[in-house]
């Protein structure tokens, strides 16, 4: 299917004097899965709440499925699906019994046994969510999103703050419902989730999104595919102008006396680099290569890491 | 695709009841709670005996012949103490009323307090006796014991009727700001779930709950008390379920701004506890000044009350109860409406 599933022009959205989304643009295609990258507090989770109706914007306009929220709400919602952060479903509900509730808000839609057994929770049925482990909780918060047979899934942060197993379980469930078709906006603040799982992705810091593109297309743009950090064991000084001299460097990054270099030719660039540290007398203490992401993207792009860790 | 799987409302009650019947205290609360508060305040006040008032008599001359006479009296405790002593006592509450001999006898009491107030009319009559006054008239004394005029018939409906209150204000108030502090509230409305429904679902469970509730207590009083149940058992069912209704709805409007669990818990409060003491649950609301008559008879849980001990002690029938029935459904309507305008979906 092509065309447009989402549009939302010039978003804004204030909380007091704190400016949470600062005119906003997004366009998610039909069956793309899209996502929202950024730091916590860049306004991802405000605009995704203003896209599904939860919140209304102080300005700009939101269209879903070619539809508004103002003339279409009811039947808009028969059509989304939604995980939002920090739900906490019923604790003392059966995992059936939660996903027989809110599939009975909805005319059409998967029998719940289906969803069960594709979020893997068919043999926890009868347990009480109070019971469940965090994995288990957010696949079965995913469950609730899938059991309209949503056009459009929404997820908020999915995987924050699980376990590498449980993450990839739910990566395999996203993944399938896109395969089958669905449209899916996803905000996350984990680089491998968004190259894993996204077609394109924008990033967003400070309520504005300062880049979008596939994830390829962003990691291109740095003009370079690979990563150079080294840090000195006695802090001799070493100017930018010197690095930036050395063969096939592109950026110069140099933060928490770390110095990272973004390179298109690392065979030519690491031999360079040793000559010079000999040259000065300089002894590394830290020296790794990696080939470049979505981080080092937003840390061009934003001179700070998309987690503050 | 598939079928949906019934009605959301249906869904939606047995949530609710779920939520309640999984949660052992709260049923301890709702059930057990007010039958073991009306065993209690029925063993207290079934059948006592005539009350025996303690009063202090200070020492002194004459002090002796009023002892002498108020131990040949019946229903006074008497003890001779020092003028501070005695004083002491009556400050303390353990004599009602303090003698100090002489001429005339001085009778020191707080007139405010009806036990001592009983005391000195019995004192008096006591020393007019020793003096020689002799009565002119015979008097026999006979006690109440009869069904239906006693204490434990005026309290049961009464405990019905706050039962019918506490559960419905805190089952609706804090299942509401449990679902909005868990942001669950939020993700039930990114749904198509219909608020009117989510809110009925509420009233609903309620209902469910008050068949045993109130059948419970009522049971508890015939078995245990013999309180008389002289009304129809529909008319019971009526007045009930229009209360547990009405309390839902009240529920619903303290609940429909509070964030969390401390600050319903205040609100609750201010709302129930006034009705607590003016709505006669324990005692009748006519002790109260006349002008605070017409605002006592207004409030949601006198009418209740009111239309409980009509039916059940008094046999009346339904359409006598009308007038209540009506400040229940004002109330009930109003504070419904209230809530689903100002409610706090976020």
């Amino acid at each position: 299917m092509t065309g447009t599933a989402i549009a939302c022009r010039g978003l804004v959205k204030h909380y007091g004097d704190v400016v949470a989304v600062d005119g906003l643009d997004l366009e998610v295609r039909r069956g793309e899965c899209f996502g929202m990258l950024g730091p916590n507090g860049a306004g991802k989770t405000t605009t995704i709440e203003i896209i599904q109706g939860l919140l209304r914007p102080d300005a700009g306009s939101v269209e879903i499925l070619g539809a508004t929220w103002d003339r279409d709400e009811r039947a808009l919602r028969e059509r989304l699906g939604t995980q939002l952060q920090e739900t906490k479903l019923p604790d003392k509900l059966e995992v059936e019994e939660v996903l027989v509730l809110f599939r009975s808000f909805y005319r059409d839609g998967h029998a719940v046994a289906d969803v069960l057994r594709q979020v893997g929770l068919y043999d926890k049925r009868r347990s009480w969510v109070v019971k469940l482990s965090g994995g288990q909780r957010q696949r079965l918060a995913v469950a609730c999103a899938l059991v309209c047979r949503p056009d459009v899934l929404f997820l908020d942060e999915p995987t924050t703050g699980l376990d590498p197993q449980s993450r990839r379980q739910l990566w395999d469930v996203i993944s399938e419902f896109r395969r089958q078709g669905g449209t899916i906006l996803l905000t996350t603040h984990y680089m491998e989730e968004a190259e894993r799982l996204c077609d394109r992705v924008a990033v967003v810091d400070g309520g504005r999104i300062i880049t979008q593109g596939s994830p390829r297309e962003l990691i291109t743009s740095l003009g370079a595919e690979h990563v150079v950090e080294f840090a000195l064991a006695d802090g001799v000084g070493l100017g930018r102008a010197d690095l930036a001299a050395l063969p096939g460097v592109e950026q110069v990054h140099d933060a928490d006396g770390k110095i990272r270099l973004t390179v298109s030719h690392i065979h030519q660039t690491v031999p360079a680099l040793m000559h010079v540290l000999a040259e000065r007398g300089a002894m590394l203490s830290e020296l790794t290569t990696h080939h470049a992401t979505l981080e080092d993207v937003f840390l061009a792009l934003t001179g700070r890491h998309l987690r503050d860790e | 695709m598939s079928e949906r799987p019934g009605h959301p409302l249906v869904h939606l009650t047995a949530w609710r009841i779920r939520e309640f019947t999984r949660e052992p205290e709260a049923l301890f609360w709702v059930f057990v709670f007010p039958v073991l508060l009306a065993f209690a305040l029925g063993l207290a006040f079934k059948n006592r005996a005539v009350q025996v008032v303690a009063v202090a008599v200070e020492r002194g001359s004459g002090a002796a012949d009023l002892m002498q006479a108020l131990d040949a009296a019946a229903g006074v405790a008497p003890v001779l103490v020092d003028s501070s002593e005695a004083r002491n006592r009556l400050r303390t509450g353990r004599v009602a009323l303090v003698v100090r001999p002489g001429e005339p006898v001085v009778f020191v009491y707080d007139s405010t307090r009806q036990e001592s107030y009983v005391a000195r009319l019995v004192v008096d009559q006591a020393i007019q006796r020793a003096a020689g006054v002799e009565p002119r008239r015979a008097v026999v004394d006979r006690r109440v014991t009869e069904k239906g005029a006693r204490y434990i018939d005026f309290l049961l409906p009464g405990l019905i009727g706050m039962g019918i209150m506490g559960t419905g204000m805190w089952g609706v108030g804090f299942g509401i700001v449990k679902t909005r502090n868990q942001k669950l509230l939020k993700r039930l409305i990114a749904s198509p779930m219909r608020r009117s429904e989510f809110m009925l679902s509420f009233v609903l469970s309620r209902l469910f709950f008050l068949v045993l509730e109130v059948g419970s207590l009522l049971a508890f009083g015939a078995l245990v008390f013999g309180v008389p149940f002289r009304g129809s058992l529909l008319a019971v069912a009526v007045i009930s379920v229009l209360g547990a209704m009405t309390f839902a709805g009240l529920g619903l409007l303290v609940a429909s701004r509070s964030r969390t669990i401390e600050g319903v818990s205040g609100l609750m409060n201010v709302v129930m506890v006034p009705m607590w003491i003016c709505s006669g649950v324990f005692f009748a609301y006519s002790n109260f000044p006349e002008p605070m008559q017409p605002f006592l008879q207004a409030l949601p849980l006198t009418a209740l009350n009111d239309a409980l001990r009509a039916v059940i002690l008094d046999g009346t029938g339904l359409a006598a109860t009308v007038g209540f029935l009506g400040i229940l459904a004002a109330w009930g309507v109003g504070s419904f409406g209230v809530a689903l305008k100002v409610f706090r979906w976020q």
